[in-house]
């Protein structure tokens, strides 16, 4: 098999033959407790390569690379360098080795400029003039413009990334790897990061390129490796295999199709909101802009965006956990509702899913059927003069682990002890079994396994059935056309005339999300669709 | 080889209930080690702490009576400390609380006053330890100041009024200049349980009070949204919890709490207001609040156990010449222990050997 690998590396690009990987783990185990997040990983690296690296969340990407970059230590196994075995000490010292590393979370301050973001993170003396010179030729060399003097909170998520890239690549690395790097961008800003990443290839660089998007594996990549469960599946060219085969490989078995009932009827306005401007409650938060959308019962209204355009902001003012001055600006079930408190929506017949579910959709320490009181002691005969009735929190909990296939080690366990999946199956349970007329749900499947993301999915397409009105946010662009009706995109704090999901294109969106405006005569036609 | 400290997937309600003996046992260790350098025989001082005192009923009624301050102050601050509302002014409020209730004792002093006295004195107290308590609360939810230390540096401003006014206005006129009031009437005077013993009624209203603690905690949803607002505030706020109500009202309750208790140690076991009536009650029960696991009935037992201590102390104080101060040091290596010893409840000790090699001429 790992014979059969290296001939087939070796007749894609032939430059592999004779030479050693750039790097090798062989044997990389990282193990937490009992739970084996990496079982004895061999994976090769070679020049001149972009290998992605696939896995659904929990399969043990994040976990390899932060041995790779020294950010914890292998519980046994070994990686090799250039053919020499190392051990990497801390990031410094792999970034010292040529290993350099864009995380998907930023770690930049928001109130310092450019320059003074990639000073700090460089471990080098040279001195700030030099290397604000640097910093302007390196990103004018890649075509990743930046303008040194400005402060980060003014930038776009894609001008903070291209800082993080530019800082990785002015440590001059033979390797570099990206966590999930089109996560946060538009079709077409992830289309300039592919042109950039070429030109790293080709100057002979290696690049590990983590993500769960099979397409633009498929198209970038000249590698991949599949993970699953912390074991290695296979190693292939994913240009040679389909979408579907990388899916069975990194989920295990075929993933359920979620299907829309059909002729789905829409009826009467559940959720208005009419010229919603509000201030941002914290610094540097977006200020919400005139936002108006109707949305009727049997449909499901999707919110695109680039994460950090006001979806949170939008959230917390449709939830309640802001509160607008003007009733009139939110509309629930006929009734204003803009003044009114979270809890006072729910009974009106809303009900939300943050997009955090530890924290803030769940407290953690708490018992499931504590988390059922939390949104249920409103509106769902939880409480009586005061009392809390444990057996009908608890008839909760059944209820949505029977709905739901939610799994867990016993009948009322603690929140965090469940994974990602099944928390939100049961968060996503918890509010359908009220039976909503509104659901707002934001990022429904993020970082929940396929097998969970359906029975999320479906359940949203059946509620809408049902007759409530479903309000989607997701930058997941795919997660949107599968069960949106129409979607709309959020830029800057304002929201988008929704189109219709059959008009809507990647294209389109994808202008939307990076703030330019359709043709008029388009958008227009969209808004009577 | 390492010892790690690895988080454990849930936690464990075992350690949550043993985490305070090992904690007990812990400080135990350090006080027989502590002992001996004070050339002490340990043995004998660890029986003079924790047995003596277990030996005869005026000790054990002594010790109940100890333990109803410190329990009363501790229920009411674990409500805080639950809710994620640090009140360390207890003591403060204590004070408080016993002056306002005196008042009325003062005022009726020598007057044919009814029975009418002492309720009213202990629901003034009540209000005047909330009022008290509800300073450091506004100023927390109005302008963000750290309640830890308003509340704290409220306690010296109660100290000190308390000594103004007994040395001033409320001096007995017969007492020698002593700056004390006069012993207050029988009807401002807490009830003994005990004819000529020590066991008073405030014994039996902290009893009620652990109860309706055990029940707002367990079993209402008032309890619910202070454990919700203390454990996760953002989810807190999505249930629709409102934490600044929250710290107000745990703050009045606590406030409540400990002005009541206040003025029952006045109007019980001291029989008057003068300056030092409390030994540190409402510092001690913060150490309560905590060895009870912020848990009603855990706080009804780490208040006795304390309180134990200082009757102990006393008594080893007196048997063997150990310094009162002893059991000062006692209490606070005990808060500490239980503080490190919580981390067991969510983490767990592991040897951990990395790089596992072969081990050289073997078999």
């Amino acid at each position: 098999m790992q014979a059969h690998q290296r001939m087939l590396d070796s007749t894609t690009n032939g430059l592999h033959s004779g030479e050693s990987p750039l790097l090798r783990t062989i044997g990389l185990t990282k193990r937490y407790g009992d739970f084996l997040a990496n079982d004895a990983i061999d994976i090769d690296i070679w020049p001149t390569e972009i290998h992605a690296l696939l896995g659904e969340n929990g399969a043990g990407k994040s976990t390899l690379v932060k041995a790779i970059y020294g950010l914890i230590q292998p519980s046994a196994g070994q990686i090799c360098w250039q053919g020499q075995p190392i051990v990497l000490s801390g990031p410094s010292e792999a970034r010292s080795r040529g290993i350099g590393m864009v995380f998907q979370h930023f770690s930049l301050f928001d109130n310092l400029t450019v320059a003074e973001n990639v000073a700090l993170g460089l471990d080098g003396k040279e001195s700030f003039k030099d290397m604000s010179a640097r910093l302007e030729q390196v990103s004018k060399t890649y075509g990743l413009s930046l303008d040194p003097k400005r402060e980060v909170w003014q930038l776009s998520v894609g001008e903070r990334q291209r800082i993080e890239i530019v800082r990785a690549l002015m440590q001059d690395p033979q390797f570099l790897i990206l966590d999930e790097p089109t996560a946060v961008l538009t079709p077409q800003e992830a289309d300039q990061l592919f042109v950039v990443l070429e030109r790293l290839k080709a100057e002979g660089r290696a690049i590990l390129y983590i993500s769960h998007k099979l397409e633009e594996v498929k198209r970038l990549c000249d590698t991949a490796t599949i993970l699953r469960g912390g074991k290695k599946v296979e190693t292939c060219n994913p240009r040679l295999e389909t979408a579907a085969s990388l899916a069975r490989m990194m989920v295990g078995g075929e993933i359920k199709e979620v299907k829309a009932a059909a002729g789905r009827q829409t009826t009467v306005p559940r959720l208005v909101v009419n010229d919603l401007s509000l201030a941002p409650g914290e610094a540097h938060g977006v200020r919400l802009e005139h936002i108006s959308f109707e949305l009727k019962g049997g449909e499901i209204l999707g919110i695109a965006g680039v994460a950090g355009n006001g979806q949170d902001e939008l959230f917390a003012a449709l939830s309640g956990e802001r509160l607008s001055k003007d009733p009139g600006t939110i509309v629930i079930e006929g009734l204003a509702a803009g003044h009114l408190s979270i809890t006072q929506r729910r009974k009106l017949g809303a009900a939300f899913v943050p997009e955090e579910r530890l924290g803030h959709g769940t407290a953690p320490r708490m018992k499931l059927s504590e988390n059922a009181l939390l949104t249920g002691h409103a509106a769902s005969g939880m409480v009586h003069h005061g009392f809390i009735d444990t057996a009908a929190t608890l008839k909760t909990v059944d209820r949505a682990t029977e709905t739901f296939d939610v799994r867990k080690a016993k009948r009322d366990p603690e929140a965090a002890s469940l994974s990602g999946g099944n928390l939100q199956k049961f968060i996503v349970g918890r509010e359908i079994l009220r039976n909503p007329a509104v659901l707002v749900v934001s990022q429904p499947t993020w970082g929940v396994d396929a097998g969970a993301a359906a029975v999320i999915r479906q359940a949203l397409l059946d509620l809408a059935t049902a007759g409530a009105a479903v309000l989607v946010t997701s930058q997941d662009l795919d997660e949107l056309a599968e069960i949106a009706d129409r979607i709309a995109v959020m830029f800057h704090g304002h929201l988008s005339a929704p189109l219709a999901t059959s008009e809507a294109t990647r294209e389109k969106l994808g202008l939307l999300m990076g703030g330019s405006t359709l043709e008029p005569k388009e958008a227009a036609h969209a808004v009577g669709a | 080889m390492q010892l790690v400290l690895e988080k454990r997937a849930e936690r464990s309600n075992t350690i949550a209930l043993i985490s305070p003996l090992i904690a007990i046992g812990l400080t135990i260790v350090t006080m027989v080690i502590l002992f001996a350098i004070l050339g002490k025989n340990p043995l004998l001082a660890l029986h003079a702490y924790f047995i003596a005192p277990l030996t005869d009923s005026y000790s054990l009624q002594e010790i109940a009576v100890k333990a109803t301050p410190l329990v009363m102050i501790a229920i009411g601050l674990s409500l805080c400390y639950l809710a994620n509302a640090w009140n360390i002014g207890a003591e403060g409020q204590f004070l408080i609380g016993a002056v306002a209730g005196s008042w009325i004792a003062v005022k009726t002093q020598g007057t044919d006053a009814g029975v009418w006295v002492l309720p009213v004195m202990l629901v003034l107290a009540a209000a005047a330890g909330a009022l008290y308590a509800l300073i450091p609360a506004i100023c927390k939810v109005k302008f963000g100041a750290s309640e830890i230390l308003t509340s704290l540096m409220l306690v010296y401003v109660a100290d000190l009024f308390l000594d103004y006014l007994v040395r001033g206005p409320w001096r007995d006129p017969h007492g020698f200049n002593f700056p004390t009031t006069a012993e207050f009437d029988p009807v401002a005077t807490v009830p003994l349980l005990i004819e000529g013993g020590r066991l008073h009624l405030g014994s039996i209203i902290a009893l009620l009070v652990v109860a309706a603690a055990v029940i707002l905690l367990g079993r209402t949803i008032k309890g619910f949204e202070i454990r919700v607002v203390g454990a996760a505030p953002r989810a807190a706020r999505f249930g629709g919890f409102n934490s600044n109500q929250l710290i107000i009202l745990t703050f009045a309750v606590s406030g409540a709490l400990a002005g009541l208790a206040g003025i029952i140690e006045v109007a019980g076991p001291v029989g008057h207001l003068q300056p030092g009536i409390s030994p540190g009650y409402g510092f001690t029960a913060i150490i309560v609040a905590f060895l009870g696991r912020l848990n009603p009935l855990g706080i009804l037992i780490a208040g006795l156990f304390l309180a134990l201590t200082f009757i102990g102390g006393e008594q080893a104080q007196i048997a063997m010449k150990i310094p009162l101060d002893v059991t000062k040091v006692f209490q606070g290596i005990l808060l500490f222990y239980v503080l490190a010893c919580d981390s067991l409840i969510l983490y767990r000790f592991k040897l951990v050997f990395p790089n596992r090699q072969v081990p050289r001429g073997a078999g």
